[in-house]
């Protein structure tokens, strides 16, 4: 049912937890009674730098997680807002078809998560021109 | 293929042979051996249609003639008022729709509970939507039904109350005698799915006053494929299939003779060893109930605390979802199941727990473990080894429940804590 890279991810899921001086969070999900995700990210001179998730759900779900963290790590910013519905999956060598909604809750928080950065820093520049 | 030292097997090789350690027998168990070799000669050998007249045929119709009566002696039934079916689905199916259609005339009106299998619920749906009204009667938050709740739900145009007598998913059995002997005094065809509970706690269906049982192989070491529905004396009903005059013109259809060959020796061994079997499972289940309670902080046994199957454990841990735990026990060779499912966009959760009142994030995080006769204690160590550090390990991932496990604790922090 799932690839070898998804297994892996779920076993093992890279970058548990909480960034506590995080540049932006991202949040994607119901966290009452769904699937739910979220991812923290540190951003240097336009790059991802470091990235965390938490997520709670199905197996496919966790392997997204943990995938998006990976793959956002060293990206350039331009690059990472690109996400696609789909980005998530690929890397993961596939999920199956009813799974591949939990890729795309992935990808959700990734654009959360960027989308709350570029916030910030127009309003930092906002506060610089004032 | 061969590696570059000549060696078979290559990468296979290497592969662990893993420990296979089976907990979910209330979805299916594996034919007993005596069972297989009942079944054989019913292939090749003694292959006749029950239905023809030569030596060959009343071979196998004399075959059938006793997997009925030991069928019969499962349940303290007679032979003539068990009739075979594809499975417990079907005889559920010809229970409801059965009754319903042949009685139209009497009334238009059906009792059943929330907690029922699909097939009995489904089958409520169906005749809903051809004009029959269904009522759903509520459980209490062990699982358990009222007997009050189906005398009051009785009306003058009610055909037939259909109550489980062992639920699948949580193990609470319910009081069929007490709702039998109401059904009785209104006049009202009794219906209980005993497909969970035969050949692990004793069935009477004189004792409970039952009408019409469901029952089927699978779940009693029998082969898939085979069920029967206990009919009593004089029920009318309309049959699910229509053909030659099979099955006492209750099921048309050539009988499958090695299945029901089967179903009848499972039958004769559940009834034989019940007691035994009662004992072995409740022993398993209560040990590793004890040590979950034990090892693992917030973990929810659901269902009832004493009316329940013996070997079934469902469990719930907060912070944990059921697939992924499912999936982490499946990669240590482990078998359970789960309630809830993950599919396009969110995770239903059991019918069964909502019912009970389960909070819908306590509910996700289900799993069932249930006992069989080859499970030993060592399983239940087995389990141990692995169970506890999984649910910890899962619950960090998510960063939920376990409130004494983790230190992010509740729900609600998830939320406070991306407000960064």
């Amino acid at each position: 049912m799932y690839s070898s890279v998804v297994l892996d991810h779920f076993q093992r899921p890279r970058n548990i937890g909480d960034l506590p001086d995080a540049d932006a969070t991202g949040e994607a999900g119901n966290p009452v009674n769904g699937n739910s995700m979220v991812i923290q990210v540190k951003i240097a001179e336009n790059r991802v730098t470091e990235a965390r998730f938490r997520a709670y759900g199905c197996p496919a779900t966790l392997a997204s997680g943990s995938m998006a963290t990976v793959w956002l790590t060293g990206k350039a910013l331009e690059e990472a807002v690109a996400i696609e519905d789909d980005t998530i999956a690929a890397v993961l060598n596939g999920l199956p078809p009813t799974k591949r909604h939990c890729s795309v809750l992935a990808a959700d928080a990734v654009r959360a998560c960027l989308a709350m950065y570029s916030e910030k820093e127009q309003r930092s520049r906002g506060a610089e021109n004032q | 293929m061969y590696d570059k030292h000549g060696a078979p097997g290559g990468v296979s090789r290497q592969v662990k042979v893993m420990r296979r350690i089976y907990l979910d027998h209330n979805a299916t168990t594996p034919v007993r051996a005596e069972v297989l070799d009942a079944m054989l000669p019913f292939f090749r050998e003694r292959f006749g249609n029950a239905s023809s007249v030569h030596g060959l045929g009343q071979d196998a119709h004399a075959a059938i003639e006793e997997a009925r009566s030991q069928t019969a002696t499962l349940i303290g039934g007679r032979s003539g008022e068990v009739f075979f079916t594809s499975g417990g689905t079907e005889a559920d199916n010809l229970a409801l729709k059965g009754v319903a259609f042949a009685n139209r005339d009497l009334g238009d009106h059906i009792v059943t509970t929330v907690i029922e299998h699909s097939a009995v619920l489904n089958s409520a749906r169906f005749l809903e939507r051809q004009g029959f009204s269904v009522t759903y009667l509520p459980v209490d938050s062990s699982g358990m039904v009222d007997p009050g709740d189906v005398e009051r739900a009785i009306t003058g145009r009610t055909l037939l109350v259909s109550v489980m007598s062992g639920n699948n998913e949580i193990g609470t059995i319910q009081p069929i005698d007490e709702i039998g002997t109401i059904a009785r005094r209104h006049g009202v065809y009794f219906h209980t799915d005993a497909v969970q509970v035969a050949g692990k706690i004793p069935i009477d269906v004189e004792k409970a006053q039952v009408d019409l049982l469901s029952l089927s192989a699978h779940k009693i070491y029998g082969p898939k494929g085979a069920g029967a529905i206990y009919m009593r004396k004089g029920i009318r009903i309309e049959p699910s299939m229509h053909g030659g005059h099979h099955e006492n013109n209750r099921r048309a259809g050539t009988e499958n003779t090695p299945g029901i060959v089967g179903f009848g020796r499972a039958a004769e061994l559940a009834h034989t060893e019940q007691a035994a079997e009662y004992r072995h499972l409740a022993d398993l289940r209560d040990t590793l109930e004890k040590r979950i309670r034990e090892e693992i902080n917030d973990a929810v046994v659901n269902g009832h605390p004493t009316e329940r199957l013996p070997g079934t454990l469902n469990v719930s841990f907060p912070g944990v979802e059921g697939e992924s735990l499912l999936m982490r026990l499946d990669l240590k060779g482990i078998a359970v199941s789960t309630g809830s499912a993950c599919s396009s966009g969110s995770i239903e959760p059991s019918h069964v727990l909502l019912a009970l009142g389960v909070d819908p994030h306590t509910a996700l995080g289900s799993v069932r473990f249930s006992f069989g006769r080859d499970n030993t204690l060592t399983d239940v160590e087995y389990v141990m080894t692995h169970l506890p550090g999984i649910v910890t390990h899962l619950r960090h991932v998510s960063g939920k429940g376990g409130a004494k496990a983790v230190s992010v604790s509740s729900p609600g922090v998830v939320s406070s804590v991306a407000r960064v």
